[in-house]
């Protein structure tokens, strides 16, 4: 049984274009699935309808989000707030913005395990710094009672990805944690999400442009096109042979690690036309 | 079916033709006082002290708002004193905004020691309370029409020289600028034919601003008794005068309030719907 | 090691400022027509009198050194004698200011509490016909002077019900046992509520006159700055940890939405103390501004003088101190 598990979920613009169209996909308890697409395929959309933080413009049209079992949106919002706090987390994508600037950093790592949670405020406190410790940050104590604009980055991203796992959840939704970061601390980044995720077994959500990067995090996969789910495959299986030729288009368009100076293709005219008719056809059928 | 924003504009334009209205018939008021008003403004008879207005018990006909304490008509006081308001607002608002917009043009466009000097002035300006300094200067030039315009743009020039000053520099930093600079204007030439037009909306909406405040600081120092020095009948005068006697007749200071308040609204209104409307900056 | 910079580079431009408003108060009140001596001294003075005084108060000299004498006396806090009263400016003056302290400072009180409701209701329930009635109300006050909403407010409570006092810092009859001019502040110190109660009643028409302005630009500029600050990253995340929008409004934006709206409401409360100077007249209340008006009435040079470089002194001082606290709470400031 899916830790995730995500039917047929609709959403779009108020009074305007669908933006997710039946979306499908599933993530078992302590499996990380890729979610990949070109720039506005609705891959953020996903992660945040899975988190409950969908901008106001924007309306869920049908089907269902089950976490661990319960379907999210037929919940109360408050209760679907709780449920989302203590079982999911989100690592953002720019540490820079996604850290309060007038809080210090301990509070921030702590005050869901509190408030939440309902932990004692010492065992909170414990918890984050023996976190920090595991992300590698130098100096604990210290950098807890730092503010956001004393630190690096790099070290910015440590701390957000330490807070998302600070309350042991089943499921982190990780939105491109590197590309705010430079090149040289990507792969540092990239790396400690991946031995974190192994260690404490949590399903990951990791939402990419690169498929280079599902090939080494990933088990699975969902490719999306305007908010489609155009394949949805095991990792192994998809690199071997891709099902669909969208797919098999963003994979030949992906620089190969073996060979990074091989000429690439870029997705075909034909091939995008034919996504885009596939697309219309479905909206046809979907909605009569 | 309309959607928000049309009817947003549609709120905002009705604004904006209201408080026009308003304003217009002031000055059609304004202009033909002695034809419109019923009474001698200035006539008393201690006869007819503090009758109340028409629809209150004890009224006496031709008196439609009541009278004051020396028997005066408040209706005939009310139209005349719109004379007093109205030249205030547009002789002082205008010099004050010519004066004003001047100075704030040179410091931000031409920076350097000009702006030293007007900037410095703006600080030390900014530090006197605006209501004791009018009275102050009222009490060092003597009562009447003129010093209450002079006080008004000796104290509220700072108004425009600030926002204009911020403005000009702002566009002064702009490419078109120094393009016109290449094509060989001069400084003078560029600060009046190129930025002084794209600061004038703001400018605009500055002078509507300043019409309303310069009616307020007339009533206020009507109201200390420091205004003109005829018994010409004020708004601000009126309210004083109703203010002491508020217990015992309340529409001696009612009715000028009223007026007094929906003019200084209708010049903000104004002022906020122009903004809304032209002005890319103020907004 | 920045915030003392920032001090020191204040603190320059705070005492240019007040040098200039030195001057122009020496030299616009020496354009006053009369001779001040003569004013100063009772009828029937002969010209030797006038003579010597003038001597006394060096105005024999020529006008700049004239301003020195003036300048080197205020600096020693003497700011002359009172022509009315015949008593030192400087008790007078720092006799009235608790009056008008207290009045800002209830002013501004009630201009935070009126404003910040408003912002954070507005922001709570933003898009609905209450942020809708908000902003109407927010574009109402700030059309119209705090004079006005005086003189609306006298009418209201005074007149048509008649629950506040309108005129008088307190009941005249009542026996006062204070040994200072912060009646409001003392009275609670001495746990006399029933004074206490008095004097707010008092107060409360004219602070509310005050504070509608200010609470209109607080309610409209803090709301909008918590709009804004709403969008970003991390209020975001905190959403996803399992807070609800009024823990995320109150603890997450609130705090980076006040930095912004503080610097603006530091200027506004200067104007605000400004206003009490009309304000005290229209409720009778016995501070400075009511002070200076009968001032400028009598004609009471050294007087004006006096209130005028106190009010200058107290403008600057909240500007300096506005400044200060927004590099205090501005984490980046502080730490840097
Ligand atoms: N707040 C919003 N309001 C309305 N539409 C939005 C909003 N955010 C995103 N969209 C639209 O939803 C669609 C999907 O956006 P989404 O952010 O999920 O794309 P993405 O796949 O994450 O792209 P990227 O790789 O650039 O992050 C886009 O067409 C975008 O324009
Ligand atoms: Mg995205």
């Amino acid at each position: 049984m899916s830790f995730l598990s995500i039917r047929e979920l609709s959403v779009r613009l108020k009074g305007g274009p669908p933006l997710l169209r039946r979306v499908s996909l599933d993530v078992a308890a302590g499996e990380v699935r890729g979610l990949v697409g070109e720039s506005g395929a609705g891959k953020s959309m996903i992660g945040k309808a899975v988190l409950g933080i969908l901008p106001g413009s924007v309306e869920v049209t049908g089907g269902e989000i089950r976490l661990d079992g319960v379907d999210l949106l037929a919940l109360p919002p408050a209760e679907r707030r709780r449920r989302i706090g203590a079982t999911a987390a989100l690592i953002p994508q720019d540490p820079l913005t996604a850290l309060n600037p007038s809080r210090r950093i301990g509070g921030q790592i702590t005050d869901r395990l509190v408030d939440i949670l309902g932990w004692e405020r010492g065992r909170a406190e414990a918890r984050a710094r023996e976190l920090l410790a595991e992300v590698q940050i130098p100096e604990p104590e210290r950098v807890l009672r730092n503010y956001p604009h004393e630190l690096s980055g790099g070290m910015r991203q440590r701390i957000l990805i330490a807070s998302a796992f600070a309350a042991e959840p089943k499921l982190i939704v990780a939105d491109e944690p590197t590309t705010a970061l430079d090149v040289t601390v990507q792969k540092q980044i990239l790396k400690l999400i991946a031995g974190m995720q192994a260690r404490h077994g949590t399903a990951l959500l990791f939402v990419t442009h690169d498929l280079g990067v599902v090939s080494k995090v990933c088990q699975s996969l969902s490719v999306l096109y305007a908010g489609m789910v155009v394949e949805d495959a095991r990792v192994r299986d998809f690199f071997a042979a891709p099902k669909h030729a969208y797919s098999a288009a963003l994979l030949a368009a992906t620089p190969k690690y073996t060979d990074p100076m091989a000429s690439l293709t870029p997705v075909p005219d034909a091939v995008i036309e034919a996504v885009r008719a596939e697309v219309a056809a479905a909206d046809r059928g979907g909605h009569g | 079916m309309l959607d928000g924003r049309s009817m947003v504009r549609r709120r905002a334009g009705a604004r904006l033709w209201l408080s026009a209205g308003w304003l217009g018939l002031l000055c059609v008021i304004a202009v033909f006082a002695p034809w419109i008003a019923p009474k001698d403004p200035l006539a008393q008879d201690l006869f007819l002290g503090r009758l109340p207005p028409f629809w209150v018990a004890g009224a006496e006909p031709g008196y439609l708002l009541g009278t004051d304490s020396l028997g005066r008509d408040v209706l005939s006081r009310i139209l005349y004193g719109v004379r007093v308001a109205l030249s205030v607002a547009l002789v002082a608002g205008t010099i004050t905004c010519i004066v004003g917009a001047t100075l704030g043009l040179m410091a931000g466009f031409l920076r350097g020691w000009v702006d030293l000097v007007i900037s410095r002035f703006i600080d030390i300006w900014m530090a006197f309370p605006p209501v004791l300094f009018s009275i102050l200067l009222i009490a060092v030039l003597g009562p009447g029409l003129f010093s209450i315009i002079l006080a008004i743009v000796v104290i509220d020039w700072t108004r425009f020289a600030r926002v204009v000053r911020a403005e000009a520099m702002a566009q002064g930093a702009m490419d078109y600028v120094a393009s016109a600079r290449v094509a060989g204007r001069g400084r003078l030439g560029t600060m009046v034919r190129e930025i002084l037009p794209n600061v004038l909306p703001t400018i605009v909406v500055l002078l509507t601003l300043e019409m309303g405040i310069a009616v307020i600081v007339e009533a206020i120092l009507s109201f200390v008794n420091l205004s003109i020095a005829t018994d010409d009948p004020t708004w601000g005068g009126m309210i004083a005068e109703g203010r002491t006697s508020v217990h015992q007749a309340w529409w001696v200071l009612v009715f000028p309030l009223v007026t007094l308040f929906l003019t200084v609204l209708a010049f903000s209104q104004l002022g906020e719907g122009l903004k809304d409307r032209f002005d890319p900056v103020l907004r | 090691m920045q915030l003392l910079r920032v001090f020191l580079l204040r603190l320059v431009t705070t005492a240019v400022t007040l040098v200039g408003v030195a001057v122009i108060v020496f030299f616009v009140i020496r354009v006053v027509p009369g001779n001040p001596i003569a004013m100063m001294l009772p009828p029937g003075a002969t010209e030797a009198d006038v003579a010597a005084l003038t001597a006394l108060y060096g105005l024999d000299k020529p006008l700049p050194a004239q301003f020195l004498i003036w300048a080197g006396g205020v600096l020693q806090g003497d700011f002359g004698t009172s022509i009315t009263t015949r008593q030192p400016v400087l008790g007078l003056v720092l006799g009235r200011l608790p009056a008008t302290l207290e009045l800002s400072v209830m002013a501004l009180v009630m201009a935070v509490v009126i404003g910040g409701v408003a912002a954070l209701t507005g922001t709570r329930r933003r898009g609905t016909r209450v942020e809708g009635a908000i902003d109407i109300a927010n574009g109402m006050a700030l059309s119209v002077p705090d004079f006005l909403w005086g003189l609306v407010l006298i009418l209201l409570f005074g007149v048509l019900v008649p629950v506040f006092h309108i005129s008088g810092r307190v009941t005249p009859s009542l026996e006062l046992p204070f040994t200072t001019n912060f009646y409001l502040f003392e009275s609670l110190i001495r746990l006399r509520f029933d004074l206490w109660l008095d004097i707010v009643s008092h107060m409360l028409m004219p602070a509310l006159a005050l504070a509608v302005p200010l609470a209109a630009i607080i309610g409209q500029l803090l709301k909008q700055s918590l709009k804004e600050t709403m969008h970003l990253d991390y209020v975001t995340l905190a959403r996803t940890k399992g807070y609800g929008e009024n823990h995320v409004i109150l603890r997450e934006a609130l705090r980076n939405a006040v930095l912004p709206t503080l610097t603006l409401v530091g200027v506004q409360f200067t104007f605000l103390i400004g206003g009490t100077v009309i304000i005290e007249r229209l409720f009778s209340y016995e501070g400075l501004g009511n002070m200076a008006i009968d001032a400028v009435i009598n004609r009471d040079l050294p007087l004006i003088q006096g209130i005028v470089i106190l009010f200058a002194v107290i403008f600057t001082g909240v500007n300096l101190i506005v400044d200060l606290l927004y590099a205090a709470l501005n984490p980046r400031l502080r730490h840097a």
